[in-house]
């Protein structure tokens, strides 16, 4: 049997969140954790956790699996498990709603900042805004972010200043944007992130790309950020 | 953009070129110093006074101090800025934080302008 801890919190009911231990029997089966939490709700309805897809698009289920960010759909037992024993808390760092339930409003206010959207204020072509490849090929490893929060939430410099550290989720989206050739806001974008604050806090220890569910890399999205700012700065 | 008063240069990108530049500084300098300890075995007091009133070695010598003053300054900013906010500590965060980094940017300037003292005064 399976030792299942799981980090629980109704601020109705708890006067302060602990953790509660479940025996699990996977039967033999490598399964993945969002099937260990589906399968114990059914055996305890009060747990709360988000999921939606199941499949590691719709980034619904970030929560901390045994100590590492990652998503409840696509992490199996066999990754998550250490000596017989998996413990899954929300993601570190935002105020917890319920169990494994995070208030994002700060991680969705940092992406807000950074505009994520097209600015191209130039007249529409008839049909569209085309691109080389190659411009195309920019955007590879940036656009595939699906706004998990694994990443910004394993990150000590957001966890210390989330209303002012864009985060590693925001700055990789940032330079999404930065990097597309149909994008005509290059200038104001990046006078808007040198301050201390916005990119600069990242000090490089990237917790973002160990924990990333999609493999990608906002620290090096970063450094092409500063190289940026380095290259318009006088 | 998120607005500081009491960063080192204002502005994120100059801190972080401020940060790279003086470390490269203050390693040219311990392995400039390391090397002459190593090429110098009978090292005596005439040698190294020697060495540290010649003009070269002053300037290199206060070059480093001036880089470890914007280094700690810009280091010391972050750890405070980090730990000391209202986030961490309650309402009183800002008052105290200020007063922290006033403190700091008064010892770093401080011990600079004492080093220059020693420094010429060899």
């Amino acid at each position: 049997m399976l030792n299942v801890s799981i980090y629980r919190y109704n601020p109705e009911v708890d006067a302060e969140p602990f953790m509660q231990d479940f025996e699990f029997d996977a039967q033999g089966k490598d399964l993945m954790v969002l099937d260990v939490l589906e399968k114990l709700k059914v055996e305890d309805p009060s747990l709360v956790f988000r999921r939606s897809c199941r499949e590691g698009v719709c980034g619904s289920d970030g929560v901390n699996i045994s100590g590492k960010n990652g998503l409840a759909c696509i992490t199996p037992l066999s990754e998550a498990v250490k000596g017989n024993k998996l413990v899954i808390r929300p993601l570190p760092g935002l105020p917890v709603i319920r169990d494994l339930v995070i208030d994002m409003a700060q991680f969705y206010a940092q992406y807000e900042k950074i505009q994520p959207y097209m600015i191209n204020n130039s007249p529409a072509p008839a049909i569209e805004r085309l691109q080389s490849p190659e411009e195309r090929a920019k955007l590879d490893g940036l656009y595939e972010c699906i706004l998990c929060a694994c990443c910004s939430t394993a990150c000590p410099s957001f966890w210390w200043n989330p209303e002012k550290f864009i985060g590693p989720s925001g700055l990789l989206q940032a330079y999404r944007f930065l990097a597309d050739s149909r994008d005509t806001a290059t200038e104001e974008r990046l006078s808007k992130l040198d301050d201390p604050f916005s990119v600069f806090r990242c000090h490089g220890i990237m917790n973002c790309v160990q924990v990333c569910p999609k493999g990608l890399n906002p620290t090096k999205a970063i450094g092409h950020i500063r190289n940026m700012l380095i290259r318009s700065a006088t | 953009m998120v607005t500081s008063v009491t960063s080192f240069g204002r502005s994120g990108l100059s801190d972080w070129l401020v940060q790279r530049v003086t470390a490269i500084v203050m390693a040219l300098y311990v392995l400039f110093v390391a090397a002459f300890l190593l090429a110098t075995p009978d090292l005596g007091y005439s040698q190294w006074a020697a060495l540290h009133k010649s003009l070269p070695m002053r300037m290199f010598s206060l070059l480093t101090m001036i880089s470890i003053a914007a280094h700690a300054w810009i280091g010391m900013w972050c750890v405070l800025t980090d730990y000391i906010t209202v986030r961490m500590i309650g309402p009183k965060a800002t008052a105290i934080r200020i007063f922290f980094q006033l403190g700091m940017i008064s010892m770093t300037l401080l011990y600079l302008l004492w080093a220059i003292d020693i420094l010429w005064g060899i």
